[in-house]
This record gives C-alpha cells, sequence and structure tokens, in this order.
C-alpha cells in the first residue's frame, strides 16, 4: 500500500518537474528573415507594414522590409520603443509617411502614432478617438474619425476629419462630415473623404463629402451608393471610391467622381475592395461575401483609368493565388511596379506577405503579423 | 533564482502533511470524516469529481466558477473584475459542451449558449459535481445525457437538528478592496413532511483593484512598469431564492424559486492608450423550477421536472471622450435589450426488467424564445423562436463485476423566425456506451471507459446575430472516448485512513467546432469556426487522509495534461495555425488542497497552476505566449458557540504572492486581497 503511495507521489513530484514557472517579461522582440535578393537602384529604400491585430488583442505591430538587404523583419516597434507602455496598440487601420514622419492609425487606441522615418522610435502620439484614415496636403495631415456628438440614438453620430499640423502634431481644425468616414484624397484644395454609415446597416450612407481646406468646412456632399470605403485620384483628376455593397442585394461597385464639377460622372460595375493606382493603372481586388450564397468570391484586375476598361482579370499569374485565403492589403511599388498583396487568412491567426513580379509571377513570400494590411513606401529624401 | 524559490516552497508546502504523518503513531487512528474532493467509490463507470458541504466551505472560493477550478481537466476563462464574466470548459471541448444543472435541471442560454458561473454563489451550495460524459445512472432526463461534460450543483436542502423547527443563519463578507456581501438563509419546518427555505444575498463593490505590466530590455533592464486601477469592474446584485422540499409514500418533491438581478460592469481588454472603458450590463434572472420522483413499484420508478425562466440583459456602450473641446463618442455605441423566456417540461420512466437490467425512457421539451429591442440598430432582428424535443433511451446491465451503461439520445429542433431567414430543422442521433469492471472482489478497484457522441445546436446568436456572419457557422459534433480506473481504500489502521486515486486518458474529436473568443467587447463574440480540433490528454486526482486524534488531515491533488490541437482548413486551405494548440488551452495544470481541521478550528491552503498556453492569436509562437498563472489562497477558520448561538469566523487570504496574471489576455485578474467572513446560527 506504502508502495503504490509512494510511487504516485513521485509521479506527481515528477509532473511538477514538467510544469514551468513564470519569468519576467521581455519585450516583444523582432524577427528577421532574408526573403529576397539585395536590390541598389532607385528611391525606394523599403516599406512598413502595419499588421493591424484582432481588436482587444492589443496586437498591431509594425513589419520593415529593407530593399537593400532583402530582409523582413517582423515586429519591430516594440524593440525601438521599449519604453512605451503596452506597445503599438489595438487595431492598427492605416499606415503612411509624410516627410520624416510615419504616422500609423491606431484606431481602438484611440490614437496616432508618430514615429521617425528612419529609426521607427517614437516622436509623439496624437489622441484622435476611433481615428480611421490619413491623408496629407500642405503641411497638414487629416485624419478621419467615426466618434462624433453623443446623439440619444446610438450609432447616430456623424463623424469628423480633423487637421492635424505635421510639424507640431497638434490638431488645429475639425469639421464634421457624413457617417463613419474612412477614406480620403486631396484635390485642387479640396478634401473628400468618403463616408461609409458602416454602423448604421442597412441605411449607410451613400455621400462623398467635399472639404473646402481653406475655410475647413463642408461644402458639398455627393450621392454616390452606399457603403463608400476606398479613394485614389488619378492624374486627370478623378477619383475612385468603391462602395462595399451591403453584402446581400447591393453588390461591390467602382465609381468615379470628376473632380472638375465635383459629381458622379460613372459608375463602373465592377466589385473592388481593395486598390492601388500607379501612373494610369488601377490594380484592384475584391472579396465579396455573400449571404445568399454563403462564400466568398475573390477576383483581381488591372484597370486602365485613361479608358476606364479593365486590361486584365488577374494580378497573380503563376496560380499563386489559389494559396491565397483572404487578400486583404494591396500595394504596388510605383518604381518597380512590383506587386505587393498580403493574406490576412481568418483574421485570427497569423497572416503573410506576397511579392510579386510585375507580370505577377511569385517573387518571394513571408509570414507577418496578425491582419498584415496596410503599406507605406520608405523613400530618400 | 526567485522562481526556484517558489518552486521549493510549493513542494515542501505539498508535501509537508506527509512528513507530519510520517511521524504519528498508527494507533491513535480513527475513522476519517472528510476527504475534500470525493471520487465517488461504488459503481460509478464514469468519471466524477465533487466538492461537498465543508469542503466548500472551508475552500476560499464564493463562487462556482472559483471552485470549478479545482477540478482535474476544466478551464475556467475569467475576465477578471468582480463583474467580469467567467465561464468553464472541460477537457477544452467548449463551454457549450458543458450542461450546468441548478437543482437537476439545465441552466440555458439559448441567446449565446454562456453560462456565467461567477453569478452563481457557494453559500447555498451542498454540492458541487462533475461528470465527464454524463452521470452514472440511467434515471435521468433527455438533458442528463446530452452534454459532453456535466456540472451538477446542488443547493441546501433544510436539516433540522435537536427537534428545532427553524433555522437562522446570518452572514457577511468583505475584503481588503471594497466589497460588502450580506447574506441569510432562514429555514422552516412547515409540517413532518413539508420545509422551507428562504435565502438572500446581496453584493456591492467598486471593483477596483490595482493590475501591473511590467516589460524588461533584453539585457534585463526596465523597459516599462505601470500599475493602474482596474475601472468599471463594480457590482451590485441581489439574489433571492425559495425552495419547498416534501416527502411522499415511496418518493418526495421540491420546487423552487429564484431571482438574480445586477447592474455589473463589463471590464475591457486593457490595452495601449485605453485603460479604462465603460460597458454595462444590466441582469434580470427569474426562474420558477419543480421535480417529482416517485416509485410507483419496486420495479417501476418515475420522475418529472418543469421549468419556466425568464432573462433579461441590458447591454449599454456609451463611452465618450473629448477632442478640441468638444464632447464626443469614443467607440461604438450600443444600448440593446434582450428578453429570453424557456419553458421545459420532461418525464422519466424506469423499469427493472430483472434486478441486474434496468431500462429508461426519458422525453424532454423545450421552447426558448428571444426577443430584443436594439436602439440605433436599424436591422430586422429574428426573433427567434426553438422547439426541442429530447428523447433519451438508455439501459444498464450488470453481471457479476461487470457494468454496461448504454443511451442514445435523439434531439429534433425546429425554429421559427419572424423576419430573415431560419434554421432548418435538425434531427440528431447520438449514442454513448460506458463499461466499468472490478477485477478483484475485495479490492475497490474499477476500470472503466466510455464512447460517446454528442451533437450541439448553434445559439441564436451564432445563427440570427446581424453581421457577425454566423449562418457560415456549421453544427458542431463530438466524439468522446475515455478509459481510466479508480482506486479507493479506506482504513482505520493503516499509516493512511484514506488513499484513493483516479486517473482517466481521453481522446476528442471535433469537427466544425465553434469557437466564440471576446472582442474588445465582451458581449459581442467574435465567433470563428475552428473547423477541426483533436484533444487528448491525461487526468489525475489524487485524495489522502489522516487522522491524528482530533485532526483531520487532508490532500487533494490533481494533475492534467492535455493537448488539443486545430486542424482547420478554410476553403480548402490549411490556416497557419495548422496543428497548433488551441487558444488558452495549457499542456500542464494542477491543483493542491491541503487541509486540516478539528471540531472547531480549520486551516486550509490550496493551490492552482495553469501552465503556459496561447492567446486568441492562436498560432503557437512567442509573441502569443501567455505566461503560467499560479495562486496560493490561505484560510483559517474558528466556530464557537455562545449561548446558542453558533459563530463562525474565517479570515481568508487569496493569491498570497500577489501575482499579477491573466486568466484571457488583456484582462488582468486581481493581487493578493484578504477577506473576512462572519456568520452566526440562531
Amino acid at each position: 500500500m506504502r508502495k503504490i503511495s509512494n510511487n504516485i507521489l513521485i509521479g506527481f513530484c515528477l509532473a511538477l518537474c514538467f510544469i514551468s514557472c513564470r519569468k519576467d517579461e521581455t519585450i516583444f522582440l523582432s524577427t528577421a528573415k532574408n526573403v529576397a535578393l539585395p536590390v541598389n537602384g532607385g528611391n525606394i529604400e523599403g516599406f512598413y507594414m502595419l499588421n493591424e491585430g484582432n481588436m482587444g488583442m492589443n496586437r498591431a505591430s509594425i513589419d520593415l522590409f529593407n530593399y537593400r538587404t532583402g530582409t523582413y523583419t517582423v515586429d519591430i516597434y516594440s524593440e525601438r520603443n521599449p519604453t512605451v507602455v503596452k506597445e503599438l496598440g489595438d487595431v492598427g487601420n492605416d499606415i503612411q509617411i509624410y516627410g520624416n514622419k510615419v504616422y500609423a492609425v491606431i484606431n481602438c487606441s484611440n490614437k496616432i502614432e508618430v514615429i521617425d522615418k528612419w529609426t521607427a522610435k517614437r516622436i509623439n502620439k496624437i489622441d484622435v478617438p476611433n481615428c480611421r484614415y490619413m491623408a496629407f496636403h500642405g503641411g497638414k495631415a487629416y485624419v478621419s474619425s467615426y466618434a462624433g456628438p453623443v446623439a440619444i440614438d446610438p450609432n447616430a453620430e456623424i463623424g469628423f476629419v480633423a487637421e492635424i499640423d505635421t510639424a507640431t502634431l497638434q490638431i488645429k481644425r475639425k469639421v464634421n462630415v457624413g457617417y463613419q468616414p474612412e477614406q480620403m484624397v486631396v484635390q485642387n484644395g479640396k478634401l473628400y473623404v468618403a463616408n461609409s454609415g458602416g454602423y448604421r446597416v442597412p441605411n449607410y450612407d451613400r455621400t462623398v463629402s467635399v472639404i473646402d481646406l481653406n475655410t475647413f468646412t463642408e461644402i458639398k456632399k455627393i450621392d454616390v451608393g452606399i457603403n463608400l470605403y476606398g479613394m485614389q485620384v488619378d492624374s486627370r483628376g478623378d477619383i475612385y471610391v468603391n462602395s462595399r455593397g451591403d453584402y446581400y442585394n447591393t453588390n461591390s461597385n467602382l465609381f468615379v467622381i470628376d473632380t472638375k464639377t465635383d459629381e458622379k460622372k460613372s459608375v463602373l460595375n465592377m466589385p473592388v475592395l481593395g486598390m492601388c493606382l500607379v501612373d494610369d493603372l488601377l490594380y484592384f481586388y475584391s472579396v465579396e461575401w455573400s449571404y445568399l450564397t454563403n462564400s466568398n468570391k475573390i477576383t483581381y484586375g488591372i484597370m486602365d483609368t485613361k479608358t476606364k476598361k479593365v486590361i486584365s482579370n488577374k494580378i497573380i499569374t503563376d496560380g499563386t493565388d489559389k494559396q491565397i485565403m483572404i487578400p486583404y492589403g494591396l500595394k504596388v511599388n510605383p518604381e518597380t511596379k512590383e506587386i505587393y498583396l498580403t493574406d490576412a487568412q481568418n483574421y485570427v491567426v497569423t497572416g503573410y506577405v506576397y511579392c510579386f513580379t510585375p507580370e505577377g509571377k511569385l517573387k518571394w513570400k513571408t509570414s507577418a503579423g496578425n491582419i498584415p494590411a496596410h503599406f507605406a513606401f520608405i523613400t530618400k529624401n | 533564482m526567485y522562481r526556484n524559490k517558489i518552486s521549493t516552497f510549493t513542494l515542501l508546502l505539498l508535501w509537508s502533511p506527509l512528513v507530519l504523518l510520517a511521524q504519528v503513531p498508527k494507533d491513535t487512528v480513527k475513522v476519517l470524516k472528510d476527504v475534500i474532493i470525493t471520487g465517488k467509490p461504488y459503481r460509478e463507470v464514469i468519471p466524477v469529481q465533487s466538492l461537498s458541504g465543508k469542503q466548500l466551505e472551508n475552500l476560499a472560493s464564493h463562487n462556482v466558477a472559483d471552485a470549478l477550478r479545482y477540478f482535474a481537466g476544466t478551464q475556467i476563462k475569467d475576465y477578471g473584475g468582480l463583474g467580469g464574466l467567467k465561464t468553464v470548459d472541460v477537457r477544452n471541448m467548449g463551454t457549450h459542451h458543458v450542461g450546468v444543472f441548478y437543482d437537476g435541471i439545465q441552466l440555458g442560454n439559448a441567446q449565446n449558449g454562456v453560462t456565467d458561473l461567477g453569478k452563481y454563489s457557494l453559500d447555498d451550495m451542498e454540492a458541487l459535481t462533475m461528470y465527464n460524459g454524463q452521470k452514472s445512472e440511467i434515471f435521468q432526463s433527455a438533458k442528463d445525457f446530452s452534454a459532453a461534460s456535466t456540472i451538477y450543483m446542488r443547493t441546501k436542502k433544510p436539516v433540522f437538528k435537536d427537534g428545532k423547527n427553524t433555522n437562522l443563519l446570518l452572514r457577511y463578507k468583505t475584503m481588503s478592496i471594497n466589497y460588502h456581501d450580506p447574506s441569510f438563509r432562514w429555514e422552516q419546518r412547515l409540517s413532518d413532511s413539508v420545509s422551507l427555505s428562504v435565502s438572500s444575498q446581496y453584493i456591492k463593490s467598486n471593483g477596483e483593484y490595482s493590475f501591473r505590466y511590467k516589460r524588461n530590455n533584453q539585457d534585463g533592464s526596465l523597459a516599462y512598469d505601470t500599475t493602474a486601477t482596474r475601472h468599471n469592474s463594480d457590482i451590485a446584485a441581489l439574489r433571492v431564492e425559495s425552495g419547498l422540499y416534501g416527502k411522499i409514500k415511496k418518493g418526495s418533491w421540491d420546487a423552487k424559486l429564484y431571482y438574480y438581478d445586477s447592474d455589473r460592469g463589463a471590464p475591457g481588454a486593457i490595452v495601449a492608450n485605453k485603460f479604462a472603458d465603460g460597458y454595462r450590463q444590466y441582469d434580470r434572472n427569474f426562474f420558477a423550477q419543480g421535480y417529482l420522483v416517485k416509485d410507483f413499484s419496486d420495479k417501476f420508478k418515475f420522475q418529472t421536472r418543469a421549468k419556466y425562466a425568464y432573462d433579461y440583459t441590458h447591454y449599454l456602450a456609451r463611452d465618450t471622450t473629448s477632442i478640441l473641446g468638444e464632447t464626443v463618442t469614443e467607440g461604438a455605441q450600443s444600448d440593446d435589450s434582450y428578453y429570453q423566456h424557456e419553458l421545459y417540461f420532461s418525464t422519466v420512466s424506469m423499469y427493472s426488467i430483472l434486478p441486474i437490467w434496468d431500462i429508461s425512457l426519458a422525453v424532454d421539451f423545450q421552447y426558448n424564445k428571444l426577443d430584443a429591442t436594439r436602439k440605433g440598430i436599424q436591422t430586422q432582428f429574428s426573433y427567434p423562436q426553438r422547439y426541442t424535443v429530447l428523447s433519451a433511451l438508455a439501459s444498464s446491465f450488470r453481471l457479476g463485476e461487470f457494468k454496461v451503461l448504454a443511451s442514445v439520445v435523439g434531439t429534433h429542433v425546429t425554429e421559427q423566425v419572424r423576419y430573415n431567414a431560419k434554421a432548418p430543422d435538425k434531427t440528431e442521433f447520438t449514442p454513448a456506451i460506458f463499461l466499468g469492471y472490478q477485477p478483484f472482489k475485495e479490492t475497490d478497484f474499477n476500470i472503466r471507459a466510455f464512447a460517446k457522441r454528442i451533437f450541439r445546436m448553434p445559439t441564436f446568436n451564432d445563427l440570427y446575430y446581424t453581421m457577425v456572419g454566423s449562418s457560415t457557422l456549421r453544427p458542431e459534433y463530438m466524439n468522446q472516448y475515455d478509459v481510466g480506473f479508480t482506486y479507493n481504500f479506506l482504513s482505520e489502521t493503516a499509516f493512511l485512513n484514506k488513499f484513493s486515486i483516479q486517473a482517466d486518458a481521453y481522446y476528442t474529436h471535433t469537427r466544425d467546432k465553434i469557437v466564440a473568443a471576446p472582442t474588445g467587447n465582451l458581449f459581442r463574440w467574435m465567433m470563428t469556426n475552428m473547423g477541426q480540433v483533436r484533444g487528448k490528454g491525461i487526468e489525475t486526482v489524487l485524495n489522502l487522509g489522516k487522522r491524528i486524534q482530533q485532526l483531520n488531515l487532508s490532500t487533494n491533488l490533481s494533475y492534467t495534461y492535455a493537448e488539443s490541437k486545430d486542424f482547420t482548413t478554410f476553403a480548402g486551405l490549411a490556416l497557419s495555425s495548422y496543428g497548433d494548440q488551441i487558444p488558452y488551452t495549457p499542456w500542464h495544470s494542477g491543483s493542491a488542497i491541503i487541509n486540516a481541521g478539528t471540531e472547531t478550528w480549520n486551516f486550509n491552503y490550496s493551490f492552482i497552476y495553469v501552465g503556459k498556453r496561447y492567446n486568441g492569436n492562436v498560432n503557437n509562437i512567442k509573441v502569443n505566449e501567455v505566461q503560467p498563472w499560479y495562486t496560493h489562497d490561505l484560510s483559517a477558520q474558528k466556530s464557537f458557540t455562545v449561548r446558542n448561538y453558533k459563530f463562525k469566523a474565517t479570515i481568508e487570504a487569496n493569491n498570497l504572492l500577489n501575482q499579477h496574471y491573466e486568466v484571457i489576455y488583456n484582462y488582468p485578474m486581481p493581487g493578493r486581497t484578504f477577506r473576512l467572513i462572519m456568520s452566526v446560527q440562531l
């Protein structure tokens, strides 16, 4: 009897040996991997990649790709900014470079993180509640936000755009726009804001707000289509704004706004979720969820903005697109025309970044963070 | 260095009672009364763990969730805070596969399938019992057969000693953080065969405790170290319960009323630049239930039960902040109320065909309805109603030292909605078989094995929650296999008066597993269909007991090894997390309870260990790692009598080493707290 009990106790003791104790927490460390051959030409030194991170996880993160070494480094922020409490934050939504500063919009942390372009060290943070996207013009940064005056009815809050002085990083002015504003572009001294109304399902907003940048007032609302999201402007002043549709009967779509008349010029009748305009070519993809069929339909394409005609219904030509679960971020290198695409997987796990040649052949692929999404190219001054 | 000290300390504590035991002469041993966790020895062909009576009282746990942590194979998801959500998961099969029964009838939540066990107080609890598979009997309702694991909460029934007709207990608890908890329990004998109990508890706390986040640089120097106060984890809750208990010829009945009302903060994730938020939750729960059991003859037994439940939940998110001097909303706003009605009726008949062969038939009917008012949401709510019919046919058969128990549950579900598309009708049959064998007549050593298949319906939220994409969720199937043994040794003369061990190894396979992970907004779940999960593990529980004159010593140790791996494919592609351990599933976990008691004194030490695991980002990589946590709790209790009043005073220290830990990533738990409990019995 005693023998058995002794054996059992020894067993328990052994089990205790397997288990481990707490260690002091260390900052999140980066991991670097060589993914491409070093490139010396051109003005573009590399890019920052903002991984959104799932809501509540506080796992927005920044990766860095360096053309000169061909190295992709995952998660550099914490290492470069070890004293920032709880790191970069919750849900990264946009990253852009203006001058020598990088602006990362961290949606659920209610802030814009401003870091140095070369060192990625924090310069400052700007508190903006529920901030979404940014645009820049004439030394000013513009940020769209879902936050609005408190209304009795939830989700009836009108969003705003705030103007930030990029020298002092102070918020100077703000103007109310439409419901849940998303991306913006600047053209002819005016700011165009895509209003989604995403909180107001099924009564989405359907307008683009036109803001005069001198007076910082809304001078017009252009009726375009429901659930507007992304914006690009071409060299002729045509704005491409996409609708995400309502996931039921109204499909995702692409609209053109003429900035000379500030009117909707045409409806291109093609689904577009993400897009990137380089020279005269608009690269795009679409992931359309249909509640009617309970499945995703993924399409890619390239449109010539001069003719508004789709010249290719492929971006990827070697079949790699079949490996991509959910295309999420899309960017084209304006110099080399290399195509970058991210795979968000199921939005929960680690995603991937893909690089394709201008012809659409896979160049490299690497693991990124959780929901890799937004690219910002680092150019020489 | 510090770490090593802790483990040494822990080991010493674990061993100390044995060292003590070794020094005691054998002849002073008397019958041992209490053991901490009882592995029921007789004819159990199903793994069971139980906590009851004094053991529960001594444990320094105050709600059901905290006590369940001591069972092997359970994981509690605890979002921290006094008002925070606490749910239980058994064998990592998911909280939806755990059936929780309150005095014999299942607690349901058709809306989200989540039972918040933090809400249920241990004050009026007689026993907590957990079965893997199902209870080892066939005389039970169809619902009892229809979960992968079952937890039974049994409340106290009135007991009148020395010809008394009235018992009254008054109790007050307070803590080192702001906390007030007065309660009473009144028991009255109404006649020889009928008695009544009424109990009530009020809890009020601002829920404010400090938490700390600290990280070091690679060289060990400090990177940051922040201490802040947890806000919006306050609670004000009232519970009122009443029971009537009656005896009839060859049977008994009871009827219960339950009311719970709370206003609490739902503390959110602590993320950079946002250390507080203000989501509020208001609950009102009411249920009435009745139960009757009668033996109509030696061969025929019958039981019936019925329940009506109403649950109201109001959820309010109205956080604001200011920009350029103007007050604006901070995040998505919501102001939603949900109203649930449930009706339940069950009958069970059991017939003994032969003394060694029983057969039973149970038929359950359940109706669920969910209504809602959601301000500012302009999509049409579905207003779903669900009709469920469950029937279970079961038989048990004994042949010598063999026992076989087999059951099959048929489930038919049909739904109605006022708006939107309804889920199609479903009919499922799920079988189970349990085998037990006692190889040696003289030795209480039992071998057991079981196989059980279970199906769970998606909840109303899974199916009908607007824009969450839930209609893509597939139903969830689970196969569970188990082999194990128990060995019990009780003696008045041996060195140990009680020695009991049980061990089980299991394998689970979940197809189309639905996993609910919280978002920044606790009430809204992010539904992910994990597809395939395969789990296996080993659970062991060891009880030792010894009596030295007036002193009872007992030790309970549990250890669990668990693997539960994600083999999900999405649109035919393997996720980057393919083959990784699912979130919040430690490989190693365990607990220890050491108790020493006399007639009037009691000392209790308890320890819980949860090992390394990965957070909701799934991939088993360094950034997703969540540190192990372990807490040490101590309590001392003294009872004394002044005139005819029985007084009891308890002092407890929880999380003695003040570990700043998280059960769920970004939801910090309280550090060291003290608690004082006073009670008087009239």
